[in-house]
């Protein structure tokens, strides 16, 4: 385990932000750290790096205590956290010369992570007058200055745009397959995290409601019958009085926990029988978002 | 750029009337030439020129929001906490070293532009690096207090009207002779003024004999000061490894 926290607890005050959190992140994943605004991630990742101090509860990365190795760990990572933390009288090349003259980098990987995050040709360009996206593109080469184990990334894709998200998707996924490295994400959003994450982690209001690998979230989504016919709402009104559960019924179509093909093939026929006409009728796996709105509503 | 416009201003005004300062002998020549600048000093520069200092030192991580990145580095807190104050620390010793020699240089080149004052007569470097070192040495206790406050809040107007109002009450306390007024350090920069002001009567007395001033250099508030630099900074050392960074 690259990161494992053992009833990691923190408090504001009064409010408990974070509670009892366990989390296992393995070598090699894309760990979604998933959450509606507020559920306590950020914090959670100010844990991680020690710049909150833990209160109750352990973590260990790289299966050593943070408090004590707090240097050893730390060089070993890359952060970004929140909005990318820039000087923004400097052009970006001088920020990333900035930060390599603390980490003792060299020049070369300066001018490498520029090409990597596409800002060679705004590299003399003054922070200040980049856009959202290239700030986030530059807060990310800085995470990669030191070409860490680790890396930890809040909302990383906050403010781009589809052709960014996709290119920074593809660099982590690049990251891990190739480089082997760990990349711990957190996002609100499900669907962005779905596509490259190997093991998802989803807290609401601090706590961890479900933690595993992406097809172990895959298999606890329910799969439902898509009906699509003339008269939704008329033919959901007919299932039901035909003992029929209806789990959503919209304008277009009717929505049908599944059971079995035979059933399906049934509710097919009955429908046909009493003239109502099934444009469609398929098996679905239930959309991650709502399983994701699910498992967060419940707290 | 303090130093070279509170220098330069004097200059002209010594330029401008500078028929009356031929009677003068060099040494009050220089005297009258470096008073200003000092009174000012001493006075209300030298406090809200350290809140600055140690403003702008810090502001510069509250407004890009660096700390959390730079105390996510794998460098020592210590580290980080002592180079940022030894930076607020060099740029101070930086700014009255700008004093002495922009002091010094005008008042020479005003001796070479009117050679009818005599300000070539007298050497005054010695005894006015000697001030602006006491100055400086005076100065820390503030230094380390403002340096500690601009670290903890992230607005400037904290700072500022902490260090603002404390510069008022050293400045009377100073300026009452407070018997305890070497306790406090904000009055430091005043009373080094005094100790200069007392040094200068001496030689007021026997004027034709050119006298030397010697600047007692550690006084009694220069070592509270001291005092006060050291423990604020190792105090501030604690406060930064247990805060959280937000």
């Amino acid at each position: 385990m690259v990161i494992s926290t053992q009833n990691l607890t923190f408090t504001f005050g009064s409010q408990t932000v974070v509670k009892s959190l366990s989390l296992q992140v393995p070598e090699g994943s894309i760990y979604g750290f998933l959450g509606p605004n507020g559920a306590g991630k950020t914090t959670t990742i100010k844990l991680l790096l020690n710049l909150l101090k833990t209160q109750e509860g352990s973590i260990h990365i790289f299966e050593k205590e943070l408090q004590s190795n707090r240097i050893e760990i730390l060089s070993q990572i890359g952060s970004l956290i929140e909005q990318p933390a820039i000087y923004l009288h400097m052009s970006g090349k001088e920020n990333l010369l900035n930060r390599a003259l603390l980490l003792g980098v060299g020049e070369k990987r300066v001018d490498e992570m520029l090409d990597l995050v596409h800002l060679s040709p705004a590299a003399h360009k003054k922070a200040g007058q980049y856009s959202l996206g290239m700030k986030q593109r530059l807060g990310i080469a800085l995470a990669l200055l030191s070409d860490p184990k680790l890396l930890i990334l809040d909302e990383p894709t906050n403010g781009l745009d589809p052709n960014g998200i996709i290119e920074i998707r593809e660099l982590l996924v690049k990251l891990t397959s190739v480089y082997k490295k760990t990349v711990f994400i957190s996002s609100h959003l499900l669907a962005e995290i779905q596509k490259m994450a190997t093991h998802v982690g989803i807290i609401n209001f601090g706590e961890l409601m479900f933690q595993g690998s992406i097809n172990e979230l895959e298999a606890l989504s329910k799969p439902s019958v898509q009906i699509e016919t003339d008269r939704s709402v008329d033919a959901a009104n007919f299932l039901k009085k035909n003992n029929i559960d209806v789990a959503e019924v919209n304008d277009h179509c009717v929505f049908v926990p599944f059971t079995s093909k035979e059933t399906m093939g049934e509710i097919n026929a009955l429908l046909n029988q009493n003239g109502y006409t099934v444009y469609s009728i398929n098996k679905q796996q239930q959309d991650l978002e709502k399983l994701f709105l699910a498992i967060t509503q419940h707290a | 750029m303090l130093p070279f416009l509170l220098c330069l201003f004097v200059f002209v005004g010594f330029l401008l009337q500078s028929n009356e300062l031929i009677k003068n002998s060099g040494m009050e020549l220089w005297l009258k030439f470096s008073f200003p600048i000092l009174g000012v000093m001493g006075l209300l520069l030298m406090p809200m020129l350290i809140i600055f200092i140690a403003y702008s030192v810090n502001s510069l991580e509250h407004k890009a929001d660096t700390w959390k990145t730079i105390f996510s580095l794998p460098i020592s807190k210590w580290s980080v906490y002592a180079a940022k104050y030894f930076y607020a620390f060099f740029l101070l010793f930086l700014c009255l070293a700008l004093f002495v020699l922009f002091t010094i240089g005008f008042g020479n080149f005003l001796g070479l532009l009117k050679p009818s004052l005599k300000f070539s007569e007298y050497s005054v470097a010695s005894i006015l690096a000697q001030i602006y070192f006491k100055f400086f040495l005076a100065s820390l206790g503030i230094l380390s207090i403002q340096f500690l406050l601009s670290l903890l809040f992230s607005d400037f107007l904290k700072p500022m009207g902490i260090g603002f109002i404390c510069t008022i009450v050293g400045g009377i306390v100073a300026g009452r002779d407070w018997a305890y007024a070497y306790l406090f350090p904000y009055s430091h920069p005043m009373m080094a003024m005094k100790a200069f002001g007392q040094s200068t009567k001496g030689g007021d007395n026997h004027p034709s004999a050119m006298p030397h001033f010697t600047v007692e250099m550690l006084t009694k508030d220069t070592w509270v000061s001291l005092a006060v630099a050291v423990a604020v900074f190792v105090a501030g050392y604690f406060i930064v490894l247990k805060k959280s960074v937000k």
